[in-house]
């Protein structure tokens, strides 16, 4: 199977051409405004160097960032209506109360609490109200919104009232995009709905987007299906990204640490990822990343996604080497893209961390006699700052006394001279663009977070009708059923319930199926 | 401590001290009692739309004056998933004054650790009344009546429960205080498991001698040693045991966290692996909703009712049992409770024994050096 794996960066798109598990030729292009003449260039250059035609490709997939960014940059947000099914609870906190006012200012303040939701044991809250549904209806289509998330309460135990209120919304307002919130989200009513939001709010640009994708591709004659990178490190082909563009958020980090999982052949192990502008570490366990337990913020807004647990510095091949001796700082200041005119090696007049591994022979790179003037101290003073902030970050991501090896990543790497923390360092083939393998060699998932009484079924019972709808899930997302294994179980007894309330959560992955 | 009270102690709580407070009593929850974060929303909403509160010190009201005593009863989970329609606490407060026939002057809380830190604050907005400086417990414990009010003889009854849609049910007589959580317990899973609960009205002299007392404040100062911490870039664990008085007893990473289900609360067990200068030890902590008890190396050294506190170690964030999980890297504090909650009485109510650990003797802590 020959796969094209592209991470669309904010600086770099990244793209390598796999055969099989064999990575044959890997690139980065500059990101273009328009996306799609980016994508166009990285894949005319890696399908040139792989000396591969795109009839020969079977499926590529691309990691990207642009839906983050439009988030955190306020901009080409569509204005969006929430509707919440709840009456009467829940009515003490509207919809995005917890929203940076300049991100609500930006898609409009449409909410709208209606009845309908459930108990968490299934029982209902109020009945769905058809006339009070087109009731809201009428005044979205008066406010000429097109972009509608609804939400229920206790809708990942039931979604059949955001079901039944989504289809009233689309009979309603014929072409309105919906976004349902128990597609998308677990409990916790509020970071759910927020995740439903931004996601209707990012439905035009989507659109969009997957359009250019889907041009770009086109362009040089690939006309198979391609998928989309989601922040857990699996995939989803273009129709469902289309619609469910919030999935993409934080899939950079992700990619980048399956990538390096990949290459270097080790599952369990510290990533450092360098950049031009910072370097994102975190930790992989079983050839995934570890993910955060706490609330994740995107753009400001409270999330429950399932978002690796990546620690970030200001640390990068462009960042700014300042002062001498005790005063010497690295970072956080970056040339960023522009280190090809600002660095001393590229003829530029800022002195960078990519400037001190040069003239310290540390790499080939750029014009060598024009570090020759630094002084050797200055140079060890700043290679030695580099090494602590390296050390400093891994010892943050270590969740264990073991000496997991260090496996280093990223068009920065050069900035690592010898072992971190002392541990066994691991430099894999194709560093510079282990995003794009990562993006690559994605699988495909299936996940449920259900509420069980442990008393009617028996907990041996509810997991394993967890793991049947998981692999279900994984199933339909397009996964071999012959690949399929349960990557997460896990089963939270719900406090001060009798009657054992568990929550179950149970996700399974599998490869993609591709014929 | 506080920059703006009046000479009484008498503060009006203000929208930048919800933060704070709530990170507070997310703390004293010793790891239980419900994340704060919603009732800090809902606080912040009603203060938007102009409502205010005050916070008196326990010496502001006369003898004869009534106390009401609200919080939310239910689980956790549901209280981030159905949040409340509002009034709940409210119309139950309501209903207690019709039944008792006797008008509050103040409210309190029964516990200030966790989500319930919140709700005499929001009852207390919408009902135009102060809210006292102390509650029921100086932390957060799983059962009705684990606080200093039952313990020391508060009546149980009259006492209401109110849900989402309005429903009042009214506990008219009630034999005691373990028939009275046994039947608010099961009415709250009726109402979704999610529900306001008022309780008979106290006398402020009874009050007085049976509160906690500064717990309010001394949540607004933890949190806002945390925020400060935080800000500076200073250590927060540090920073947390310094202005509090607590201990450090091990730092380390979970190994292992198991969870049962018993007679509707969460049970379990945490290992942790040391580090730092607990490298080589290894510890436990034993879990019904809060932390129960720190084993060091096999030895119980903190256990109920003192607080067994879960830090994480680099941001300080409290951690609850409920996100509790392998890979955690922690440190954990031990805090004394105060001493109402240590005298015989309260020993047979929140002591190791009534936890089910017959083997355990209570050896208190002692308070470190404070430094604010």
């Amino acid at each position: 199977m020959i796969r094209i794996g592209i991470d669309v960066g904010g600086t770099n798109t990244d793209a390598v051409v796999m055969d099989g598990m064999t990575v044959l030729a890997g690139v980065k292009a500059p990101t273009s405004q328009d996306v799609m003449t980016g994508v166009v260039a990285a894949l005319k250059k890696v399908l040139a160097a792989a000396k591969m035609t795109a009839d020969r490709v079977d499926v590529v997939m691309i990691g990207t960032t642009h839906f983050t960014n439009a988030v955190v940059q306020r901009r080409d947000l569509a204005q969006t209506a929430c509707v919440r099914l709840c009456l009467p609870a829940t009515a003490s906190l509207p919809p995005m109360v917890d929203w940076p006012e300049d991100l609500r200012d930006t898609i409009g303040h449409h909410w709208f609490l209606a009845h309908g939701g459930n108990e968490f044991d299934g029982r209902v809250i109020s009945p769905l109200d058809e006339a009070e549904l087109l009731g809201i209806a009428d005044q979205i289509r008066a406010r000429g919104i097109n972009s509608v998330a609804i939400s229920a309460v206790f809708s990942p135990v039931s979604n059949e009232f955001e079901k039944q209120a989504g289809e009233i919304m689309a009979r309603a307002l014929p072409g309105a995009h919906i976004t349902l919130s128990a597609d998308i989200g677990r409990v916790g009513l509020l970071e759910r709905e927020n995740a439903a939001i931004m996601n209707a709010c990012l439905r035009d640009l989507s659109r969009d987007v997957v359009a250019a994708f889907r041009g770009a591709l086109a362009d040089v004659g690939f006309t198979g299906r391609f998928y989309l990178t989601q922040n857990d490190g699996t995939l989803m082909d273009a129709d469902f990204a289309e619609r469910f563009p919030v999935l993409t958020f934080a899939s950079g980090p992700t990619n980048s640490m399956r990538g390096a999982a990949f290459l270097s052949g080790v599952a369990d192990a510290i990533v450092v990822d360098i950049g031009g502008t910072t370097t994102d570490v975190g930790s992989l366990q079983k050839g995934f990343p570890r993910q955060a337990t706490v609330a994740v913020e995107v753009g400001g807004v409270r999330t429950n996604f399932r978002m690796p647990d990546v620690f970030s510095i200001g640390l990068g091949g462009g960042s700014l080497v300042v002062g001498e001796g005790d005063g010497l700082t690295v970072g956080p200041r970056s040339v960023g893209y522009r280190i090809v005119t600002e660095a001393l090696i590229f003829g530029g007049r800022t002195l960078t961390t990519s400037d001190i591994v040069v003239a310290d022979g540390g790499a080939e790179l750029g014009d060598k006699s024009k570090v020759a003037h630094l002084d050797p101290a200055l140079i060890r003073a700043a290679r030695d700052r580099i090494a602590f902030m390296l050390e400093d970050c891994v010892e943050r991501a270590r969740i264990s006394a073991e000496p997991l090896p260090v496996i280093v990543v990223g068009g920065g790497s050069i900035l690592v001279e010898g072992p971190i923390a002392g541990l066994h360092l691991i430099l894999p083939d194709h560093f510079a663009v282990a995003n794009a393998v990562g993006a690559a060699i994605a699988q495909v998932s299936g996940e449920v977070d259900r509420v069980y009484s442990l008393t009617d079924i028996g907990r041996e019972e509810a997991l394993n009708d967890a793991k049947r709808r998981a692999t279900e899930a994984a199933i339909a997302a397009g996964a071999r059923p012959d690949t399929i294994e349960i990557v997460d179980v896990e089963d939270v007894p719900l406090a001060y319930l009798p009657g054992n309330a568990t929550r179950v959560r149970v996700k399974a992955v599998g490869e993609l199926h591709v014929g | 401590m506080l920059d703006r009270g009046s000479k009484d102690g008498r503060f009006p709580l203000q929208e930048a001290d919800l933060l704070p407070l709530s990170i507070g009593a997310a703390l004293l929850g010793t790891g239980g009692g419900g994340n704060p974060y919603i009732g800090m929303l809902r606080s912040r909403e009603l203060m938007r739309k102009g409502a205010t509160v005050d916070i008196l010190p326990l010496d502001a009201l006369p003898d004869d004056a009534w106390i009401g005593e609200v919080g939310g009863i239910g689980a956790p989970v549901v209280g981030v998933e159905k949040i409340e329609q509002g009034e709940e606490c409210y119309r139950a407060m309501r209903a207690v004054e019709e039944v008792s026939g006797k008008k509050m002057s103040a409210l309190i809380c029964a516990e200030i650790g966790g989500a319930n830190s919140m709700e005499p604050v929001l009852t207390a907005m919408q009902a135009g009344l102060p809210v006292l400086d102390g509650d029921g417990m100086g932390r957060a414990f799983p059962e009705v009546q684990m606080t200093t009010f039952f313990i020391y003889g508060a009546d149980a009854a009259p006492a209401a429960m109110s849900d989402d849609k309005g429903n009042v049910v009214i506990f008219r007589d009630v034999k005691d205080m373990y028939w009275l959580e046994r039947f608010a317990r099961d009415t709250s899973v009726a109402m979704g498991a999610a529900a306001g609960l008022a309780i008979a009205p106290m006398r402020m002299d009874f009050v007085r001698k049976t509160a906690v007392p500064g717990t309010m404040t001394e949540a607004l100062a933890i949190g806002r040693t945390v925020l400060d911490a935080r800000a500076r870039r200073k250590d927060v664990v540090a920073r947390v045991i310094e202005t509090t008085g607590a201990t450090l007893f091990f730092t380390g990473k979970v190994t292992d966290i198991e969870r049962r289900t018993e007679g509707g609360f969460a049970r379990g067990e945490a290992k942790i692996q040391g580090s730092g200068d607990w490298a080589g030890s290894e510890a436990r902590i034993a879990i019904q909703n809060e932390n129960l008890v720190l084993w060091v190396d096999g030895k119980p050294v903190i256990m109920v009712p003192d607080l067994i506190i879960n830090l994480d170690l680099e941001t300080g964030e409290p951690i609850t049992t409920e996100v509790l999980r392998y890979g955690q890297r922690m440190a954990t504090i031990g805090l004394p409770v105060h001493d109402l909650m240590k005298t015989p009485e309260a020993m047979k109510v929140v002591g190791p024994q009534a936890f089910g650990y017959p083997d355990l003797t209570f050896k208190p802590l002692a308070f470190g050096p404070i430094h604010s």
